[in-house]
């Protein structure tokens, strides 16, 4: 698949939400875990060889879910195949959580349900659609049927269900 | 960079509503001619593919830092998606009509995850705002404390509108416990906190559900008898 990778490498030198060195293995069997620069910017989650300033590789995080393994380590998967983990070991279990919460909220669609839910609370409260005044009310994007029918393959997931 | 493509496939093809698809016509690189592809808008990602039917796409366009503007072109209708930096490429797509033109333009400028947070932050403080102008949003003691400072939730979520669950078959498990969203002086939670208290309710949920149960004949059972999937308590 082609993408504008120039783009993406831009991205991973933004702000981060969350950076840390973490130990990171991936979905292959026989993998070994090595220290990675794990950044989180918007939706994706770039990783970097410490002390390298191009990224190694990034995951979309859509559709994908986030759960705890072992104490102080958690995996991120993907819905169509949730058995394909990539490991992550972190210093402490706090740390592990606090990667863990932020995962769970760093998707687009994610963020796109916050909309719809405060705007739903607003309206209710005020009587008033608080997308109005952004010109983006008639969006078919933000409406509430807007949500896929079986509780959201891309929110089920993100509501971090664990095994 | 290495990048999860299957992933990023699945997701340019999942059931989920799309948030703009149709057919534009794409420049190859380097004066090269243009194609008709089919491209599918999802979040801050434009996926285009060969056809409509297409399972796989043949390259997706990250939007984010971009800027989207009319342009005049040999094709009518025509747009370019451009970013920021020396050497990036422009990507000049035409449309079909001007109602498509207009559409994508708006869709494709509004499409970042940057603005989409700008929006939910507003929201949120205006949120915030009322709640602190509010007399009757006092904090209260809360039965279901969560960890966080921050003003309680009031056990109101948005799924909350759902008519009650039937009473459970026998090997259903146990519903969460149903909380009465209408008491005035209750202040809102963020999503975020409210998405994360009751995650952890499902996931508390779920684990005393297969500790209790024979394994995956009890799960087999409930999956019958209930209306829809695992998730059917959640649906908003």
């Amino acid at each position: 698949m082609r993408y504008n990778e120039k783009e993406l490498q831009a991205l991973s030198r933004q702000p981060a939400e969350m950076a840390a060195e973490l130990g990171m293995r991936g979905p292959k069997k026989g993998s070994v875990a090595k220290r990675r620069l794990v950044k989180l910017v918007v939706n994706f989650l770039f990783y970097f060889r410490p002390d390298e300033a191009e990224p190694l590789g990034a995951l979309l995080l859509e559709r994908c879910r986030v759960a705890q393994e072992e104490p102080g380590g958690f995996s991120i998967s993907f819905v169509e195949d949730l058995s394909r983990k990539y490991h992550f070991e972190c210093c402490s279990q706090e740390q592990c959580q606090e990667w863990m919460e932020a995962l769970r909220r760093a998707s687009y669609e994610y963020m796109r349900q916050s909309l719809i839910f405060y705007r739903n609370e607003i309206r209710k409260m005020t009587g008033k659609d608080p997308l109005e005044q952004f010109g983006i009310s008639e969006e078919a994007r933000f409406q509430l049927n807007s949500l896929p029918r079986d509780e959201q393959t891309c929110t089920g997931s993100q509501l971090g269900v664990l095994d | 960079m290495k990048l999860n493509e299957r992933s990023l496939a699945f997701y340019a093809t999942c059931d989920a509503p799309v948030d703009n698809a149709g057919f534009l016509h794409k420049r190859g690189g380097r004066g090269a001619g243009s194609h008709r592809r089919w491209f599918v808008l999802r979040g801050n990602m434009l996926f285009y593919f060969e056809s409509e039917a297409s399972r796989e796409p043949l390259g997706v366009i990250l939007l984010e830092g971009c800027t989207v503007e009319l342009v005049d072109a040999r094709e009518e209708f025509a747009f370019a998606v451009r970013f920021a930096g020396g050497r990036s490429r422009s990507y000049v797509l035409a449309a079909d009509s001007q109602a498509a033109l207009e559409g994508w333009v708006k869709a494709l400028s509004r499409a970042s995850f940057h603005y989409l947070r700008l929006v939910v932050r507003e929201l949120e403080q205006q949120l915030a705002a009322m709640r602190e102008g509010s007399p009757a949003n006092t904090l209260s003691a809360n039965p279901n404390p969560i960890s966080n400072p921050r003003p309680k939730e009031n056990g109101r979520a948005v799924w909350s509108a759902l008519p009650e669950q039937p009473t459970a078959a026998p090997k259903r498990p146990p519903l969460p416990p149903r909380r009465r969203a209408s008491a005035p002086n209750r202040p809102l939670a963020s999503f975020a906190q409210l998405h994360e208290h009751y995650g952890r309710e499902v996931r508390a949920l779920r684990s005393q559900w297969r500790g209790g149960q024979a394994g995956l004949a009890g799960l087999e059972v409930w999956h019958r008898s209930s209306s829809g999937g695992t998730h059917t308590q959640d649906q908003p």
